[in-house]
């Protein structure tokens, strides 16, 4: 950590921030005072109760205790984050290198095809991908972030597969027989590994606040579940008489996505030795 | 050792009518690069990488190719085996034409043809091990797995001078030397009968240099290969090749044995690049020759013979004819109208040749 740290100061707090966020995911049940979607019998007094020691930081309208659903939040963002990446890497990976492999017609086709998702602006065409779904949830949400994520990662692995493709070592596997298959996953994915990693770190932060986005618009994660987006937009009418409702969910939004954009930034400044010092 | 860990020969029918037939056959080989521009991707013109070369190489026999940079003597090589396809020609390897073979039967070939890049820190694949980049070719091509891979590997590394342990070891742990001796264990892996060195030894320090030239020398003692050396350091190729043979802008210019091209060479060329070679006695002064200006574009190669604007002995002929590659006895090969020391031919310029 510390070597980390002298390394680079970015990625240590980004990484820092990251694995809060981890933390409070895995060990929500251990860190909540109470449960997250647990409505009081008592409304009318639990309502919008300003922070105090048995809710440090305040209850909402129904009565349930902001901490609870700021930490029990980090597993949807997680859920979305993650999940969504994983989903646009491959098939951003899969694109890319077919494109900058094949090169050609694939080439163009492929890039093109890319070219057209991009050319939309990306909440709308969530908004119509969420509205074409006719429900809002959390399955969704991820279905259509990672249809709108894998266009970045395609670009880089396109750029990354010709600069690899051009190295020796790939027509070393050419002249020792190597398959289209081996020389793609032995020899151009290993290489393109921190170019992408960089890209999914970013499209993971990108993903977050997208999810949020969304459930403050409300075709997002559906109501009772404990999205941040969703506890903003459900503080908003409230936000100047009970400033708590609203500005934890919104920190733990910007921790999280400056968390992991600095990681990302981080590993870009360690992985390229260009900038290596 | 396994028996499945030596790769079978296939009998050779008729060894007798083959034994004489050379190994590798180039035969007016061309590789044309089409020079693209504007939007709509026209073709402006092509570079002449190599511009109707042949020559051939015998069985047990390691022949050298030589030329300044950008001559086309690496794509020389990579045409040959298929890495860049041809635009002409044809390459026999033991007598079947390589340009005309399926993907199946190429990769069945790619066991007999091997190649050891210049440069040992571009041509191993960063994120494999030692034990891998050495034992992949046994795995294409199902030769050995698992323990019997292992022990072959072990028995490479030792061959090329590394030990077994460095196996689990990745490149950047090694040093260029070292490097270079895994590339040669890739290489020779699969027992080929042929091996094109594409500057082998160039990137290397030049104590390095003579280790890895013996190591090329007693691998092909062991195994019998056949080299292309591949260079632009004649004394390399001197020291290394029974036969050389000089390129010049795409084209041969000279071939003959090692003997007759170092110490008689016909072509200008071939004099202005022995010139260059550095004599390691500091009494001695030679009157170099230093050739003036550039190596000619091959996107637009001069008129005649292709040396004709460098060339100290041209005449008025040489702007004109392009001379064809002639044989004056005993198989040395020359294209020049006037070669040196020839009845009716040039005087050496350089004192070393005097």
């Amino acid at each position: 950590m510390r070597r980390l740290w002298r390394r680079s100061k970015t990625a240590t707090v980004g990484l820092v921030l990251t694995a809060l966020l981890f933390v409070s995911a895995a060990a929500a049940p251990l860190l909540a005072p109470h449960a997250p979607e647990a409505v009081p019998r008592d409304l009318v007094r639990a309502s919008l109760q300003p922070p105090s020691p048995r809710h440090p930081l305040g209850t909402d309208l129904l009565g349930r205790d902001v901490l609870s659903r700021v930490i029990y939040g980090a597993r949807i963002s997680l859920l979305v984050g993650f999940g969504a990446e994983l989903v646009a890497v491959v098939l951003g990976v899969a694109v890319g290198m077919l494109a900058g492999y094949a090169g050609g017609w694939t080439d163009a086709l492929l890039m093109r095809l890319t070219d057209t998702f991009l050319a939309f602006p990306s909440l709308v065409l969530a908004i119509a991908m969420m509205a074409a779904f006719q429900q809002p949830g959390l399955l969704n949400v991820v279905v259509v972030l990672s249809l709108l994520g894998w266009t970045g990662i395609a670009r880089v692995m396109r750029a990354q597969t010709l600069v690899v493709m051009g190295r020796d070592f790939v027509q070393s596997a050419q002249a020792a027989g190597a398959g289209t298959l081996r020389i793609l996953l032995r020899y151009v994915l290993p290489n393109c590994l921190a170019p992408l990693m960089v890209a999914a770190t970013i499209g993971i932060a990108g993903n977050i606040l997208a999810e949020a986005g969304l459930s403050f618009l409300g075709i997002g994660v559906s109501p009772p579940t404990p999205s941040w987006g969703l506890m903003l937009a459900q503080g908003r009418s409230e936000l100047t008489t009970h400033p708590w409702v609203t500005i934890f969910p919104g920190l733990a939004i910007m921790l999280t996505v400056l968390g992991l954009n600095l990681l990302g930034d981080g590993l870009r400044d360690l992985l390229d030795p260009q900038l290596r010092r | 050792m396994n028996d499945a860990a030596t790769p079978a020969r296939p009998s050779s029918a008729g060894a007798s009518a083959e034994e004489s037939a050379p190994l590798l056959a180039v035969e007016e080989l061309r590789k044309h690069f089409p020079l693209r521009g504007g939007i709509f991707s026209k073709t402006l013109g092509y570079v002449y990488a190599v511009d109707g070369v042949s020559f051939t190489v015998r069985r047990g026999e390691t022949l050298g190719l030589v030329g300044e940079s950008g001559c086309g003597k690496t794509t020389t090589g990579r045409v040959i085996l298929r890495l860049i396809e041809p635009t002409g020609g044809r390459v026999l390897f033991e007598g079947t034409d390589v340009f005309g073979l399926g993907k199946k039967e190429m990769r069945a070939l790619r066991r007999d043809m091997q190649i050891i890049f210049q440069d040992p820190y571009a041509s191993l694949n960063p994120r494999m091990t030692v034990g891998s980049i050495v034992g992949e070719p046994l795995a294409i091509h199902r030769l050995a797995k698992g323990r019997a891979r292992e022990e072959r590997v072990a028995e490479l590394l030792l061959k090329v001078g590394l030990r077994p342990e460095h196996m689990k070891r990745y490149p950047h742990e090694f040093s260029g030397g070292q490097r270079q001796r895994i590339g040669i264990a890739r290489a020779v892996a699969l027992h080929p009968k042929l091996i094109i060195g594409d500057e082998p030894v160039s990137a290397l320090d030049v104590s390095i240099q003579a280790q890895v030239i013996n190591l090329l020398a007693a691998l092909q003692e062991e195994f019998g290969l056949s080299y292309l050396i591949i260079a632009h350091n004649l004394s390399v190729v001197r020291q290394m090749c029974d036969r050389i043979a000089v390129m010049y802008l795409g084209k041969i210019v000279e071939l003959g044995s090692g003997e007759n091209v170092a110490h008689d060479p016909k072509h200008p060329y071939t004099e202005a690049l022995l010139s260059a070679v550095p004599i390691p006695d500091p009494t001695y002064k030679k009157k170099r020759l230093i050739l003036s200006g550039d190596v000619p574009s091959p996107i637009n190669p001069p008129s005649g013979c292709y040396f004709h604007p460098r060339c100290p002995h041209k005449r008025d002929d040489c702007a004109v004819e392009a001379p064809a590659l002639r044989d004056l006895g005993n198989g040395h090969l020359v294209a020049c109208h006037y070669p040196l020391n020839e009845p009716g031919g040039s005087t050496p310029k350089s004192e070393l040749l005097a």
